[in-house]
C-alpha cells in the first residue's frame, strides 16, 4: 500500500536498504576526482585510489599498471557487491537484483555474437564481457549462425529467452541487424522490467517509473541520431522505441521522422524535462549530448535516495557505480595518454 | 436508566452486550493493554534493527549512540506493563446480585476503555519511533551531525505512548465497583 511501506519493508529489505546506502556513502566525491585529474601517472591513480573504497582491490597490483587493470579491478568491487546482496536477498528482491543485469546480459550477448561475426577468438570475447552479464552456456554463443539458432541453441534457457519473441528471423546475422537485435532486446527488457515494477507498487513503482522512463527517452533520442543517414526506414525505427516514457506516443511520432539532429533538438525542447538538456548544446554538437544526459541520469539517481523504504536505490547505485567506473575510466585513459586537457570533457561528478 | 428499558426488550443486541460479564471486559482490556502495547514495541524494534544492523556494517560508531531509538521503542512496552498492572489491582470482586449492576458495569468497561487506550496508543507509538529510529540510523550513517536533529523527531513521537498512558491512568482511576452491600 502506497504509503505505508515503512510498516513492513525492514522484515525482508531492510538490511540490504541499509548496506546499499553505506556503498553510497563510498562513492568518490568531487573531491576526489579533482584529486584523480591532478594525477600524472597512472601510478599516482593508484595510490590515489587506494586511499578510497577500492584499496583492497588495487593494492596488490604490480607496477606498470593498464587503464583495462583499473577498470577491471573496479568493476570486479562492484560486481562483489552485487553477488553479496544477491545472496542476502528474498523474493521479490532478489528478482529486481536480478533484471539490473540483463541489460549487461544483452550486451554481452551482442558482444560475443558480433566478434564472432569479425572471426575473434571466443576466449578473448569473454574476457571483455561484463561480468554482471555473464551466464553459463555464453560461450556457445560463438557457434550459432542466425537468430533462430541463437535463440534455440543457447537462449531459450537464459533470462533473456522471453525477450526474443519479436526478433526472430532466419536472417543471417549481420552487423545491422545485429544492432536492431541488441535495440529489440533492450526495449523489451526495458517494457518487461516497467512492467515488473508496476507489479511492485508503491514507492518502488513510482521512482523506477520516472528512472526507466528516462532511460527509455534517451535510447529513443540515440537511436534516433544513430540511425540518420542509415538504410533504417521511419517504421523500423519507430519499432525499436519502448512503448512507455514521457516520449511515447506523439514524440515518437515526431522522432521517427527526423533526419538530423537540429530536427531532434525541436522535437525535444517541446518537453520541459529535457529542454535544459537540449539547450546547454550549440546548434550542430552532438558530442556533448552524452554527458549532458548522463548527467541528468546521475541527477535523478541520486534523488532516488532521498526516500526510503523502496528498491529504487538499489537501482540507483548500480547506476551510479557503472558512472564512476565511465569516469575512472576516462580520467585513466586522458592520463595515459597524456591529454589532461580533456579530462573535463566527460567526467560526471555524483556528489 | 437505559438498562431499566432494554431488559424489556427480549432477544435485541444490546441486551447481549449487557449480558456480557463486566469482568470479561475488564480481562480482555488488561489483555489488550499488554498485548498491543508489546506488539509495537516489537514491530518498532525489528524496523529500527534492522537498519542499524546494515549500516553500522559500513560506520560501526553509530551502534552505540543508535541504540537510545531501541530504548524508546522498549519503552513503550514497559508502559504497556505498567498500565497492566494498574489495572488488573482495580478489579474487585462483587457479589453475584451487583454483577450487573450500572455500577458494575461502569467499572468494567472503564477497565476496558483503558486497556484498548493504551494497548493502541503504544502500537502507534511503538511504530513511530521504529521508522525514525531507521532513518536516523541511516542518516548518522552518512552524516553525524543529523543524529541529534531526528533524536528530537522520536522524543516527540515517544510522547505519544505517554499520553495514552496517562488518559488510561485516568480512566482507571475511575473504577469503582459497587461496595458490597
Amino acid at each position: 500500500m502506497y504509503g505505508f511501506e515503512a510498516m513492513t519493508f525492514n522484515i525482508h529489505g531492510g538490511y540490504l536498504e541499509a548496506i546499499v546506502r553505506g556503498h553510497r556513502s563510498g562513492l568518490l566525491t568531487a573531491a576526489d576526482y579533482n584529486n584523480l585529474c591532478q594525477c600524472e601517472t597512472l601510478d599516482d591513480i593508484k595510490m590515489h585510489l587506494t586511499a578510497t573504497e577500492y584499496g583492497p582491490y588495487l593494492q596488490n597490483e604490480p607496477s606498470p599498471l593498464h587503464t583495462t587493470t583499473i577498470v577491471e579491478k573496479c568493476t570486479l568491487k562492484l560486481v562483489d557487491e552485487y553477488k553479496h546482496m544477491l545472496c542476502q536477498a528474498t523474493e521479490p528482491l532478489s528478482t529486481f537484483l536480478e533484471y539490473i543485469t540483463y541489460g549487461h546480459m544483452i550486451d554481452n550477448v551482442v558482444l560475443i555474437v558480433t566478434g564472432t561475426l569479425h572471426e575473434r577468438d571466443v576466449q578473448e570475447l569473454l574476457e571483455k564481457c561484463h561480468p554482471l552479464g555473464m551466464f553459463d552456456s555464453i560461450a556457445t554463443l560463438a557457434v550459432a549462425q542466425n537468430m533462430r539458432e541463437l535463440y534455440r541453441l543457447v537462449l531459450v534457457d537464459t533470462p533473456l529467452a522471453p525477450y526474443f519473441s519479436e526478433c526472430i528471423t532466419s536472417e543471417d546475422l549481420d552487423d545491422m541487424n545485429i544492432e536492431i537485435m541488441r535495440n529489440t532486446l533492450y526495449k523489451a527488457y526495458l517494457e518487461d522490467f516497467y512492467q515488473f515494477c508496476q507489479k511492485l507498487g508503491g514507492a518502488t513503482a513510482e521512482i523506477m517509473s520516472d528512472l526507466l522512463a528516462f532511460e527509455a527517452d534517451r535510447r529513443a533520442v540515440n537511436i534516433t541520431i544513430n540511425s540518420i543517414g542509415t538504410e533504417l526506414t521511419r517504421d523500423d525505427r519507430r519499432k525499436l522505441y519502448s512503448s512507455f516514457g514521457l516520449l511515447y506516443p506523439y514524440g515518437h511520432e515526431e522522432l521517427a521522422i527526423c533526419e538530423d539532429i537540429d530536427q531532434v533538438r525541436a522535437v525535444m525542447e517541446k518537453y520541459p524535462p529535457y529542454q535544459p538538456i537540449f539547450s546547454k548544446l550549440s546548434y550542430g554538437e552532438s558530442q556533448m549530448l552524452d554527458k549532458a544526459f548522463y548527467e541528468e541520469e546521475v541527477k535523478r539517481l541520486c534523488l532516488s535516495f532521498e526516500q526510503q523504504f523502496h528498491y529504487a536505490v538499489f537501482f540507483a547505485y548500480m547506476r551510479l557505480k557503472e558512472q564512476e567506473i565511465r569516469n575512472l575510466m576516462w580520467i585513466s585513459e586522458c592520463v595515459a595518454q597524456n591529454q589532461k586537457s580533456r579530462v573535463h570533457d566527460s567526467v560526471v561528478f555524483i556528489f | 436508566m437505559s438498562g431499566v428499558i432494554v431488559t424489556r426488550a427480549v432477544g435485541s443486541w444490546a441486551t447481549a452486550m449487557l449480558k456480557i460479564s463486566p469482568y470479561t471486559f475488564s480481562a480482555i482490556g488488561i489483555a489488550v493493554a499488554i498485548g498491543v502495547s508489546v506488539l509495537g514495541a516489537a514491530w518498532g524494534i525489528y524496523i529500527t534493527g534492522s537498519s542499524l544492523i546494515g549500516a553500522a556494517i559500513k560506520a560501526p560508531r553509530i551502534t552505540s549512540k543508535n541504540l537510545i531509538s531501541v530504548i524508546f521503542c522498549e519503552a513503550v512496552a514497559i508502559y504497556g506493563v505498567i498500565v497492566a498492572i494498574i489495572l488488573q489491582t482495580k478489579l474487585e470482586s462483587v457479589p453475584s446480585s451487583q454483577i450487573y449492576a450500572p455500577e458494575s458495569l461502569r467499572a468494567g468497561y472503564a477497565i476496558f476503555a483503558s486497556g484498548i487506550i493504551v494497548g493502541f496508543a503504544n502500537l502507534v507509538c511503538g511504530l513511530c519511533v521504529g521508522i525514525i529510529g531507521s532513518s536516523c540510523a541511516l542518516s548518522d550513517a552518512q552524516n553525524s551531525s543529523l543524529f541529534v536533529k531526528i533524536l528530537v523527531i522520536e522524543i516527540f513521537g515517544s510522547a505519544l505512548g505517554l499520553f495514552g498512558v496517562i488518559v488510561g491512568i485516568i480512566m482507571s482511576a475511575q473504577a469503582t465497583w459497587p461496595s458490597k452491600v
